[in-house]
């Protein structure tokens, strides 16, 4: 008997605290959570979208000068919101200048020919075919896209920086502090990155999306070369045929997608 | 037997204070406010989906529609109301913020009483008329 109604206590105490707690609340939120958070919408390219098995490009050295080079780079940082920072150690760059002994130390030797010997070679992300920056990469915010593009996904980016160790062409850059204030003029059709995140150049993902060819290729006015490797009929294809080219540090085996006339 | 009478008063104090949470904040709860639409949102009328997906779900969608962009660079999305939308928080008119002009009036109305602080335009810029 004495069981029977402490039961029948609890029993009434625990359906009148339903009602009288408001227990409306919590009823609700339970009700919510059933809402469908996915959508049956579907996804596609836009047309105008350029397209290639494997993009690559062409820096004919010997149409950069003193007069198209500055543009070239600062076209392409204009469009990426890359900041100006000028402490070197924090400095940020997608794409900038570099000696001969610097960009190809194994191509490098005595009595070079001169012109060579000064010139500055254009260089950045060489689009590896074989990237060790994405082996790298432990959480795959750098990754491969299948029309060859290394790309990077901000958003997953932890800030390890193995990417950073296992390029061996120093292509990345990272942010050691907020960019925002180091960038004179923001674009805003571009994210800017924040502290703690690495970035480097995406061959203009963002601009072939759209159709348009990569910023420094347009602001090159022909000095660079860009188009799909792996089609034979390509323009790209026609300049290697008929061009010696070098790439640089071939011999280390990440395949880059980016060539040099000398 | 006398316990009896203290057990019964333990209980209901306990069941007062368990409960004082949600009764209170009932009787207290400031009402949820209202995020002002713009000219553009208000004349389409209608948004990617419908009203009640967007309100619990936008931040899956827009999960979704940020992989779909970078990492796969599939840019349009054809919503199941048949249109097509150009997928960008903030590039062009097709896109979120081309919509929706103001943040302030518009996300950070229910992200400010939800507490809620997306780092979004940590990277992402906002629209130029919130300044
Ligand atoms: S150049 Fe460096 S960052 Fe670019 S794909 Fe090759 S290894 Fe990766
Ligand atoms: S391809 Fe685009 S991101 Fe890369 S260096 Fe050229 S302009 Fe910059």
């Amino acid at each position: 008997m004495e069981k029977s109604s402490r039961r029948s206590f609890f029993k009434v105490a625990g359906i009148s605290l339903l009602g009288i707690s408001g227990a409306a609340p919590v009823l609700n939120s339970f009700a919510e959570s059933q809402v469908s958070h996915t959508v049956e919408g579907s996804y596609v390219k836009n047309e105008s979208t350029l397209q290639a098995k494997r993009w690559g490009m062409i820096i004919n050295t010997k149409e950069l000068s003193e007069d198209n080079v500055p543009s070239i780079i600062e076209a392409c940082h204009k469009a990426h919101n890359v900041p100006n920072i000028d402490n070197k150690k924090h400095e940020v760059k997608w794409i900038w200048e570099e000696e001969f002994k610097h960009a190809f130390p194994t191509v490098n030797h005595d009595f070079l020919n001169e012109r060579v010997e000064n010139l500055k070679f254009l260089v950045f992300c060489n689009h590896c075919n074989n990237p060790p920056c994405v082996r790298a990469c432990p959480t795959k915010a750098t990754f491969k896209r299948d029309d060859g593009i290394v790309l990077m996904d901000f958003h997953r980016c932890i800030g390890c920086r193995f990417c950073m160790a296992a390029c061996p062409y120093g292509s990345r850059s990272f942010n050691f502090e907020n960019p925002r204030p180091f960038i004179e003029e923001t674009n805003p059709l571009f994210p800017t990155r924040m502290k703690g995140v690495v970035e480097k150049c995406n061959f203009c993902a963002e601009r072939l999306a759209v159709g348009k060819i990569p910023a420094c290729v347009e602001a090159a006015n022909g000095a660079i070369v860009f188009g799909d490797l792996n089609d034979p009929e390509s323009e790209i294809r026609q300049v290697l045929k008929e061009n010696y080219t070098i790439r640089r540090k071939p011999a280390l085996g990440t395949g880059p997608s980016v060539y040099y006339i000398v | 037997m006398n316990d009896k009478k203290i057990i019964y008063l333990g209980l209901i104090i306990f069941a007062v204070i368990f409960t004082f949470p949600f009764w209170y904040n009932q009787l207290k709860a400031s009402p949820a406010p209202e995020p002002i639409l713009s000219q553009t949102a208000k004349d389409a009328k209608t948004c990617v989906e419908p009203k009640e997906f967007m309100k619990t779900g936008h931040m899956q969608l827009l999960n979704t529609w940020r992989d779909k962009v970078v990492r796969e660079g599939m840019r349009q999305y054809k919503s199941t109301n048949g249109k097509d939308y150009n997928i960008s928080l903030s590039s062009g008119e097709e896109s979120c913020m081309g919509c929706h002009g103001s943040k302030a009036d518009f996300c950070d109305k229910c992200h400010n009483y939800a507490s809620v602080t997306p780092y979004c335009w940590d990277c992402h810029i906002e629209p130029k008329e919130n300044k």
